[in-house]
């Protein structure tokens, strides 16, 4: 079989052929470098230097109290630099880009939380940084559009098809085979042709390799469950992967319901997608009879993607982890509520893990615990969430 | 089929060929039947049909856009094959379809191919399925002599020669970098592919993207086998929506003049 990057049948790599050589470069690139002492030096000294990592794994206790069931510990990824997971990832590949020679960096980004850490380790290593953002979500967050141009990018309101993540990926794409010489584009999630969802996922797999350690050291056992959102898949793959082999813990992807998976407004994927090809992946995704993407929707600009990584689809498949839809309404409810609770304002895409964690926390003995990973922190939220509630914090 | 795609070019003084794309369903499916036969009446030699994707990632903005237009039209994959199956009651035009590998999966590889065969379709493009996962349709493919088209770029490098070995019916060599569109100029020496090309095969091989002028037709097609042609039509449907075909007929004739002048 010539196909590389299989997670079962998903994964493979559906690319342009001119894309191709370039995808095998990063792929032969990565290899030496992983194994490279010189260049893992370097990205754990700016993981824990400037990313601010290991990230803290914090006892909720009060969460544990009110809800009455496991202890909760929450994986703070939203307290690293840029303010989530995804600077993990950022500072992996820019280390490679710019082993391949490269000066340029692109990217998508849905919430802009992606685009920022981008933005920011171009800014950091010297790069050109551009950054395509769907024009809707422009809109949705449009503090993080600033940010990204306060730190030196260039940011596309990208205005084809739905406007949103999907779409980002498209031109970025685009962009990326029209000028590969001096450019990487810095794939934010577990998604894309192959290598990128084993690259991705290897850089963000050090959340679970410290959560197990953090949670060995504080508890002396295992958690029962580790719970995460999906949107492509990449902070829930970082908090699951050091624990697939532990078979008694339980893997929780919560996925974006939308307005409800039996509405057409939702972007859950494994409740309501299909197998197909689609941004050089075989994998799960919303879609119709005949194959044409769906316009799929959620309140989170960073989960509204209408598929997910085929390592998530994978380990669905075999029953290793478990997939779960969360409504705007759930997520805002969860939002707010660890707000109070703890003063933690989450992400409104990690919220989703915060409102599935609310509701089984009681299924679970007082000695039991759950790892809730806040994969970001809900500052960029707040005006979308306000505008929800029907508060109008502009003019 | 393959003989019917090379006979395409055989047929031709200097065995050029001009090979014209349009997206099916813009404005709408029966134009498009109008268009097609127009096109081959001009003297297109192979008619690329595009069916429709909602996510078209290797277009420009030009046939990414007729690809909106005809999915609003309402245009299905079905409705494509009944077009299709319209235009082979009059004509017997060399077809592929073109289009992304999603719609092909879906439908079934086996079903679709089985579809090109019996509509006389002799082969498929789809330009997110490279070498390395042709395998999964290559024995369907084979199966209703259906070829599956192989794409070859200025990016292909050591990868020219293990692609061309196995290529069947002809070689679609893309231009330049990025997606579809016209172009003012070309700055990739493609002489170098194309001999790569030609030490391994004697399948024909055409250049397409960016291609809109004769003058450009003329010069690709002095260096390989053909033109390809696609935004630059589609443009003029665009323009002239469901009017066009008088426009494009012209268009297609004197591009068809400038191959084959080579």
């Amino acid at each position: 079989m010539n196909s590389k990057g299989r997670f079962g049948e998903f994964g493979g790599q559906y690319i342009s052929e001119t894309l191709m050589n370039e995808l095998i470069r990063l792929e032969e690139c990565y290899n030496e470098a992983k194994n490279d002492p010189v260049f893992n030096e370097e990205l754990n000294s700016l993981l824990n230097e400037y990313a601010g990592r290991p990230s803290l794994l914090y006892y909720a206790g009060k969460m544990t109290e009110d809800l009455g069931g496991a202890k909760i510990y929450l994986k703070r990824e939203d307290l690293n630099h840029t303010g989530s997971h995804k600077i993990n990832n950022c500072i992996g590949q820019a280390l490679l880009a710019k082993r391949m020679g490269k000066t340029r960096l692109i990217a998508e980004t849905g919430a802009g939380q992606h685009g920022v850490a981008t933005a920011t380790v171009a800014a950091l290593l010297g790069m050109e940084c551009e950054i395509f953002m769907g024009r809707e979500d422009t809109v949705r967050q449009a503090l993080n559009v600033y940010r990204m141009e306060l730190l030196g990018a260039k940011v596309h309101a990208v205005t084809t098809g739905t406007e949103t993540l999907k779409d980002a990926v498209n031109d970025c794409m685009k962009e990326w085979s029209n000028r590969t010489e001096d450019t990487h584009y810095c794939l934010g999630s577990v998604m894309g042709p192959h290598p990128f969802p084993t690259i991705v996922r290897d850089f963000q797999s050090v959340i679970s390799k410290e959560a197990k350690q953090q949670i060995l050291e504080k508890e002396g056992k295992l958690p029962a469950a580790v719970i995460a959102c999906v949107g492509g898949g990449s902070n829930a793959i970082g908090a699951f992967y050091n624990f697939i082999e532990d078979k008694d813990v339980r893997l929780i992807g919560c996925e974006a319901g939308g307005r409800g998976v039996d509405t057409p407004e939702t972007a859950a994927t494994i409740a309501t997608g299909t197998l197909g090809i689609f941004h050089g992946m075989k994998s799960l995704f919303c879609q119709n009879e005949y194959g044409q993407i769906a316009p799929v929707y959620s309140i989170s600009a960073g989960l509204d993607y209408p598929g997910i990584g085929p390592e998530h689809a994978y380990l669905h498949s075999i029953g290793r982890a478990q997939y779960v839809p969360i409504t705007d309404d759930e997520a805002v409810e969860a939002f707010e509520y660890l707000s109070r609770i703890e003063g933690i304002i989450p992400a409104i895409e990690s919220s989703h893990a915060v409102a599935y964690a609310m509701k089984i926390a009681k299924e679970f003995s007082k000695d039991e615990s759950i790892i809730i990973n806040i994969s970001g922190r809900g500052d960029k939220d707040v005006a979308a969430i306000a505008r929800y509630r029907g508060v109008n914090l502009h003019d | 089929m393959t003989d019917k795609i090379k006979n395409s070019f055989a047929k031709n003084p200097g065995g050029k060929a001009f090979i014209a794309f349009i997206t099916a369903g813009d404005p709408d499916i029966d134009s498009t039947y109008e268009f097609i036969l127009k096109m081959a009446e001009a003297g297109a030699d192979i008619i690329e049909v595009g069916i429709p994707f909602s996510d078209p990632v290797a277009e420009g903005a030009v046939i990414q856009n007729a690809n909106v237009r005809s999915l609003k039209a309402g245009t299905t994959t079905d409705k494509v094959f009944e077009m299709v199956a319209k235009v082979r009651k009059v004509s017997d035009i060399t077809l592929c379809f073109m289009t992304y590998a999603n719609l092909v999966f879906h439908y079934g590889y086996d079903r679709f191919f089985e579809k090109c065969k019996e509509l006389d379709v002799s082969g498929v493009i789809i330009p997110d399925m490279p070498y390395e996962e042709k395998e999964e349709l290559e024995s369907i493919s084979l199966k209703y002599g259906v070829e599956y088209i192989s794409m070859v770029s200025p990016t292909s490098e050591d990868r020219v020669r293990m692609i061309a070995s196995e290529a069947k019916g002809f070689i679609y060599v893309v231009s330049s970098m990025g997606v579809t569109g016209v172009r003012t100029d070309f700055s990739t020496d493609l002489k170098p592919i194309i001999g790569h090309i030609r030490e391994v095969t004697d399948t024909p091989c055409a250049i397409g993207f960016g291609i809109s002028t004769p003058e450009q037709a003329a010069k690709m097609a002095s260096i390989s086998d053909g033109a390809i042609v696609g935004s630059a039509i589609v443009k003029i449907v665009e323009k002239y929506g469901k009017d066009a075909a008088p426009y494009i007929y012209d268009y297609v004739k004197s591009m068809k003049e400038a191959v084959i002048a080579q």
